[in-house]
């Protein structure tokens, strides 16, 4: 069963088109300059409704994560054990997202760096810890 | 000008715990209610106020508006509280601040919920986020086990830690004749549990029910005037929320109970040592730990020894959650602890902490989104 896939909007469209090309891709306020994820429309530190899209670094933290042995959802019946994160970006902005190489290891505040993977045709900002 | 006990809790009702078949949360609320009212002594006539939890598993627009047609209530103010697992503590709250307001007199306050035998649609939704289903991130536990492996990370708290908190709740329940769970745990079995979602094991969720609850509130002086038998004060009440999803919380160990727990004792005007009971939402085990942390009863990052330590078992400095809890009495979220903490107040606990004369109770929703914290007082 593929995974669910992200429900493309006008707002979001920019983020997954980028990751489909191999960036990431996150929106920036044009007057506090706070980054932010996910897609929004205003900005949530300043509420300035103007922003832009720029490409993250890729490089970040692992705050946290889990290991699901458990689906909470069909879809991913067949794919556990498998993780779960929160990653922090240089940048500021914070993912839920999943790190590639879990099963080696993680420890709280390790560095990551993006690894885009395309998993059921959709392109998705995983990170591997380093 | 302080609300330090001006509002009393007068009666208290519940249906069973356990899986109910065939009851609607509408009947299963009224039954409460008949209940509550039975136990205070109070008319369905006099009732004025309605404030209901609506039921977290499938939404109802209007639900407190279908609850008061089926008592033949014309509610003066009320309202449905959508603050998931906080939602009781806020209503009883403000129910007492619309009393002191002069908008009603007599409240009723219910929740009731059918998740085991009904639907649990809502506690499989995708969590909030552009895309996160993608990723696989469901479900309310695995949120949890994201705070819990931070905290872990942060302070060094231990799966045994985790597991003290279960092997408490569930002794409590196994002793009560109401519980849904009766069944006590050894650390060692707790620690064989199976993973759900990793750092969390299937002993440290709490259990999945259909029940109701419900209390009524009314002024110290009506309860007097009424001659309530064993009304029982509120002696502080305080709320905290953060509107972040777990992700984006800037803290992911720091909760609301902070603010709330803050609030309502300095109401009270009491501090965290002159508490000598506590019930303290466990939808997970991790949650007590940070509560009690959070109000102050250990330092920050201390709550795993704490729990660990006795302190929380029967005859120790603070006993917690003496009916059972979420993990042991009822899934319910949180009208148990509300109700078991004023019998408490009332001496009539099954395991009555003797001479108790303070009770904490902390209500908490969501993945930690909500606080909300009552102080009760020994009955009038």
């Amino acid at each position: 069963m593929s995974i669910p896939e992200p429900e493309i909007t006008p707002v979001n469209a920019p983020h997954w088109q980028g990751l489909r090309e191999g960036r990431l891709m996150i929106q920036r306020c044009t007057k506090c300059g706070h980054h932010w994820m996910p897609a929004r429309e205003d900005c949530p530190s300043c509420l300035h409704d103007g922003y832009e899209w720029v490409q993250a670094s890729g490089r970040g933290r692992l705050v946290s994560w889990v290991v699901y042995h458990t689906a909470f959802n069909k879809a991913f019946a067949g794919r556990v054990p498998y993780s779960v994160a929160v990653v922090e970006l240089e940048e500021g902005a914070r993912a839920i997202t999943n790190i590639v190489n879990w099963r080696d290891g993680l420890r709280a505040d390790q560095p990551v760096e993006l690894a885009i993977e395309e998993e059921d045709g959709v392109a998705l900002a995983r990170f591997r810890a380093v | 000008m302080s609300l330090r006990g001006k509002t009393v809790i007068a009666g208290i009702g519940h249906t069973k715990f356990g899986a109910l078949p065939g009851r609607s949360t509408i009947s299963m609320n009224v039954e409460a209610c008949r209940k509550a009212l039975a136990d205070a002594g109070v008319e369905k006539g006099m009732v004025d106020a309605l404030y209901v939890k609506y039921p977290t598993s499938a939404y109802e627009s209007k639900y407190g508006q279908t609850l008061a047609e089926a008592m033949g209530l014309r509610p003066r103010i009320g309202g449905v509280w959508d603050q998931a697992g906080a939602s009781n503590a806020s209503m009883i709250s403000f129910a007492a601040m619309a009393i002191e307001a002069g908008q009603c007199e007599i409240a009723l306050v219910a929740a009731s919920d059918n998740p085991k035998s009904g639907t649990r649609q809502a506690y499989e939704k995708v969590r909030n986020g552009d895309g996160v289903a993608s990723y696989g991130w469901f479900g309310i536990a695995p949120g949890y086990a994201m705070i819990a492996r931070r905290h872990m990370a942060q302070y060094g708290t231990t799966h045994e830690q985790l597991g003290a908190v279960a092997v408490v709740c569930r002794a409590n329940g196994a002793d009560n004749p109401n519980a849904q769970l009766r069944k006590a745990i050894t650390l060692d079995e707790y620690l064989a549990s199976r993973w759900i979602a990793e750092p969390l094991r299937r002993d440290d969720c709490c259990l999945v029910s259909d029940s109701g609850g419900a209390v009524v509130v009314m002024s110290a002086r009506r309860a007097k005037e009424l001659k309530v038998k064993a009304p029982v004060p509120i002696l502080g009440f305080g709320q905290g929320q953060t509107s972040w999803e777990v992700a984006q919380r800037p803290d992911l160990t720091a909760t609301e109970a902070v603010v709330s727990g803050k609030t309502a004792f300095k109401m009270a005007g009491l501090a965290p040592k002159d508490i000598d009971v506590a019930q303290i939402y466990d939808c997970f085990t991790i949650t007590p730990i940070l509560t009690l942390e959070d109000y102050g009863f250990c330092k920050k990052g201390e709550g795993g020894p704490f729990v660990a330590s006795g302190a929380i078992a029967r005859g120790g400095a603070l006993p917690m959650n003496t009916s059972g809890g979420l993990l042991s009495e009822t899934g319910m979220p949180g009208m148990q602890l509300v109700i078991e903490g004023v019998r408490q107040m009332r001496g009539e606990a099954n395991l009555q902490v003797k001479g108790a004369e303070t009770c904490i109770v902390s209500n908490q929703g969501g993945v930690m989104h909500t606080h909300s914290t009552l102080i009760l007082g020994q009955r009038l």
